[in-house]
């Protein structure tokens, strides 16, 4: 390695102040602090500091999504030739589902990382690692056929009106990927939601087998409320929706990383384990999203209520959302007290949007952008409660 | 028996360099200095000239704003050099001691011990003064307050571990006699800070004091988290703090009416050959112990613990409320992908890396970085490692802000930066948390004057 350490010293000098590419300098330190660890000492405070830093902190979180993604990638090649009426092997599949999704996982990288470098060096700022983290979300919670440049522009507006705007990674007040997610629903609805969208290749319609419907479970279940719902019992909804197996192991259609609640259980594991994930919200996220759905079940007033309460981390991004999206320590709650708050409060609201809002089949993603909005005004109480606890020891004192 | 305060946050750097027990003699040095960086927020104002012959105890400079607050000498000899840096700052006064000393002395009668007035009065004339710490602020005590307590903690969690009691040792009965003294001080209690391990420990058997038993962690040696779970500060308050060894020099004194006897320190790390206690004087130049350390690489030589620490150079000199010389190697290396690496002989609060897979091994841990300087963006990082109802992000945001009235609220007068040092080592954002810390003490003392 001493070969490019000495190759990097020798071209540092031109990336510097008033070397020839010094614009390129954020650009520069980004890599070469990629390569080596700098060099760099302590020089007030303590002498010695923990060996952790932001890099590795979001490079567990990349690891953690490995096993979404892989999966991902395979239940999208599973649903296409499923879709087509054909049998295919597992190696079939995975490679199929690489070429489709790994487009849509350069798009978002290439836009992000380039936004991130540009306004770096503009700040005269290090490069901020947060992206790592949104880069590879914003793939695995989009629908396999959304087009390229939608995600292009939905990654752009993330990172430039999500985050930049308000000072970068640290500052923001909503969690990235999901804002990218949400440009899409909103400005292209019909990419986004339906039937169709989480098939590859089902949008453009060609030899779809008869018969064959993309629906996710979510639809499925929302077909028990309302007026379609009439004459229907919680029994036949059951039997409509995938076997509580398959949306368990992942063989559903959705976006591409959320269907393999295993696969994100091993990711939940990796985060609770090195300590970067909170397990306060993740535990509070799903005790609020099975209370409400028992709460619910004691109301029953339609086949959609009367669904076991569980179902509901079984379906949809609800399971995805809590662990990865949730937990974003910067938009989330930052107060113990606060992540129990915010982490019920999210699990609560998603099962009353998906039973009580017919127009929104899933909640996870605007609840999560709604708690994050709230995170500062829970934690404002929890920090006043700090606050007057500390006051009435004088009282108490005096 | 007293009632155990179980402290479940904290953090334990396993750190290679822990000192053996064994006290040796310290190599004899004649370099000392008097340093005013020693002293949080002090002007000093200069009382001897270069070549002027002093006398351990003799005042080198006092405080300008507080004059009746003077600096002594801790050896008798001469004046050999003033220095000072950017503006004149006084950076230190350097002094060669003689081969014979000579002290101060001082007349101690019983009526002297009897009144609180003579005592204070005593206790500035004799360069004693500086020992007492004030909270709020950590600084130097203003000698017209009445403390409504006075807190000592019995021993010391931050790393490398050192053990006050062996550090003491032999000295109890000096150390009894400056309890007595300070209990004169306080209309309220004298508080000794004592560690469950060792709480058969002998300073458990001293009258006059509250004794306060606290189990785990760094930082439960801290005296500030010792206050917050005894009698805490609220605004308006004035506690007074001391360092065990300060108590034994001050007991000293009252019984011989004499300044100086230095004390015992651990020269610790693992640049240092032999990691052990001796007795030395505070001020003396490290480059008595060179023999002791391992020179090789870079290394940096600490006057204090790795936490809270001055770096100090080769030829430095031991601060004044130094109870350690702390050597570690520098990190000035680049390590090639060190932060998607294993590393196994890293050590980390975290267990992102897998060094958690051997939970008893001690770490040589240098001084790099270990990362780039970020924004806050891990939460609840800071409240594992500090025992205390607080919340530092909160009010640390409060103090970047200027925000003097947040700051009071949300408790800066109940931490000091040894207090949330911790929260500096296992911050992934790499943020300055001490210096930021102390930016906010220096505004509530200027906003309060």
């Amino acid at each position: 390695m001493k070969f490019l350490r000495s190759f990097l010293d020798k071209i540092k000098p031109s990336f510097e102040k008033e070397g020839k590419y010094s614009k390129l300098y954020s650009t520069f330190e980004a890599f070469e602090s990629f390569l080596f660890v700098p060099k760099t000492v302590t020089t007030r405070g303590t002498h010695i500091r923990d060996s952790i830093d932001l890099k590795r902190t979001m490079s567990v979180v990349v690891v953690a999504l490995i096993p979404c993604l892989l999966f991902g990638m395979w239940n999208t090649g599973y649903w296409h030739y499923r879709s087509l009426g054909e049998t295919s092997e597992f190696w079939t599949n995975f490679l199929f589902g690489f070429c489709r999704v790994l487009p849509i996982i350069a798009v978002s990288y290439i836009v992000g990382l380039g936004i991130e470098f540009a306004s770096a060096q503009m700040r005269g700022h290090e490069v901020n690692e947060g992206f790592l983290v949104s880069g590879i979300l914003i793939p695995l919670i989009m629908p396999v056929d959304v087009p390229l440049w939608m995600v292009a522009l939905a990654t752009a507006f993330a990172v430039i009106i999500g985050k930049e705007v308000f000072g970068g990674t640290g500052m923001n007040i909503w969690n990235p990927a999901l804002l990218a997610r949400a440009f899409v629903f909103f400005a292209y609805p019909s990419h986004i939601s339906g039937d169709k969208v989480w098939i590859a290749g089902m949008t453009a319609g060609q030899n779809i087998t008869d018969g064959f419907s993309g629906a996710t479970p979510l639809s499925v279940a929302a077909g028990g409320t309302g007026e379609t719902a009439a004459n229907m019992t919680v029994e036949s909804l059951r039997q409509q929706l995938p076997d509580v197996n398959d949306m368990f192991l992942g063989f559903i259609p959705g976006s591409i990383g959320e269907t393999s609640k295993l696969a994100i259980l091993l990711g939940a594991a990796v985060l609770i384990f090195t300590g970067v994930g909170s397990w306060r919200i993740m535990l509070a996220s799903a005790l609020g999203c099975l209370g409400m759905g028992w709460l619910c079940n004691m109301l029953a007033g339609n086949p959609y209520m009367e669904l076991p309460p569980y179902y509901h981390l079984l379906m949809g991004g609800f399971a995805f959302g809590a662990v990865f999206m949730a937990t974003d320590p910067v938009t989330a709650s930052q107060t113990g007290t606060g992540k129990w708050i915010y982490g019920a409060l999210f699990g609560i609201l998603v099962v009353l949007i998906r039973i009580f809002n017919p127009a929104y089949p899933e909640g996870v993603m605007l609840v999560i952008l709604l708690m994050n909005t709230f995170a500062p005004l829970i934690d404002h109480y929890v920090v006043d409660a700090n606050i007057r606890r500390r006051l009435k020891r004088v009282k108490t004192s005096v | 028996m007293s009632k155990v305060v179980k402290l479940k946050k904290g953090l334990s750097i396993r750190m290679e360099g822990a000192a053996e027990k064994v006290l040796a003699k310290a190599p004899a040095s004649e370099n000392y200095a008097v340093k005013p960086s020693d002293y949080k927020g002090l002007v000093p104002r200069l009382c001897v000239r270069q070549g002027d012959a002093v006398k351990a105890g003799t005042p080198v400079f006092v405080d300008k704003n507080r004059p009746e607050i003077r600096f002594v000498s801790p050896v008798s000899g001469t004046v050999t050099a003033i220095n000072r840096g950017e503006r004149r700052k006084l950076l230190e006064v350097q002094i060669k001691a003689d081969t014979e000393q000579i002290s101060e002395k001082y007349e101690i009668t019983e009526s002297t011990l009897k009144s609180r007035d003579l005592i204070v009065e005593t206790m500035l004339n004799a360069g004693l003064w500086p020992m007492v710490i004030q909270r709020p602020y950590g600084i130097i005590a203003n000698p017209a307050d009445k403390p409504k307590a006075i807190f000592v903690s019995g021993f010391d969690t931050a790393p490398p571990l050192l053990d006050i009691d062996f550090m003491i040792s032999g000295q109890e009965e000096h150390f009894k006699k400056g309890i007595n003294v300070l209990a004169k001080l306080t209309d309220g209690k004298v508080h000794l800070g004592l560690s469950a391990d060792d709480y058969a420990s002998k300073l458990n058997k001293i009258k006059n004091v509250e004794v306060n038993i606290f189990s785990g962690k760094h930082p439960a040696g801290n005296v500030g988290v010792q206050i917050h779970h005894i009698d805490p500060i609220n605004k308006g308050d004035t506690v007074w703090t001391l360092d065990a060894q300060h108590v034994v020099t001050l007991g000293r004194f009252f019984s011989t009416g004499v300044y100086g006897g230095g004390r015992v320190i651990a020269i610790c790390g693992s640049k240092v050959k032999r990691p052990q206690y001796l007795h030395a004087i505070e001020g003396v130049s490290i480059s008595a112990f060179a023999d002791m350390i391992d020179h090789t690489g870079n290394v940096r030589y600490i006057s204090g613990n790795i936490l809270t620490g001055e770096s100090i150079g080769r030829d430095g000199y031991l601060g004044y409320y130094a109870n350690r010389l702390t050597v570690i190697p520098e990190g000035d290396n680049c390590e090639f992908l060190g932060w998607a690496m294993p590393r196994l002989k890293k050590f980390s609060a975290s267990k992102s890396y897998f060094s958690w897979l051997m939970p008893g091994r001690e770490y040589a841990l240098d001084t790099n970085l270990n990362g780039g300087e970020r924004a806050f963006v891990v939460s609840g990082q800071y409240e594992k490692v500090l025992p205390m109802d607080i919340y530092p992000v909160y009010l640390l945001k409060a103090i970047l802000a200027e925000n003097i009235d947040r700051m009071e609220q949300l408790g800066i007068y109940e931490l000091i930066e040894e207090d949330l040092a911790l929260c500096e080592f296992v911050c992934t954002s790499k943020i300055e948390v001490q210096s930021i810390l102390r930016r906010g003490i220096e505004l509530m003392i200027k906003e309060m004057n």
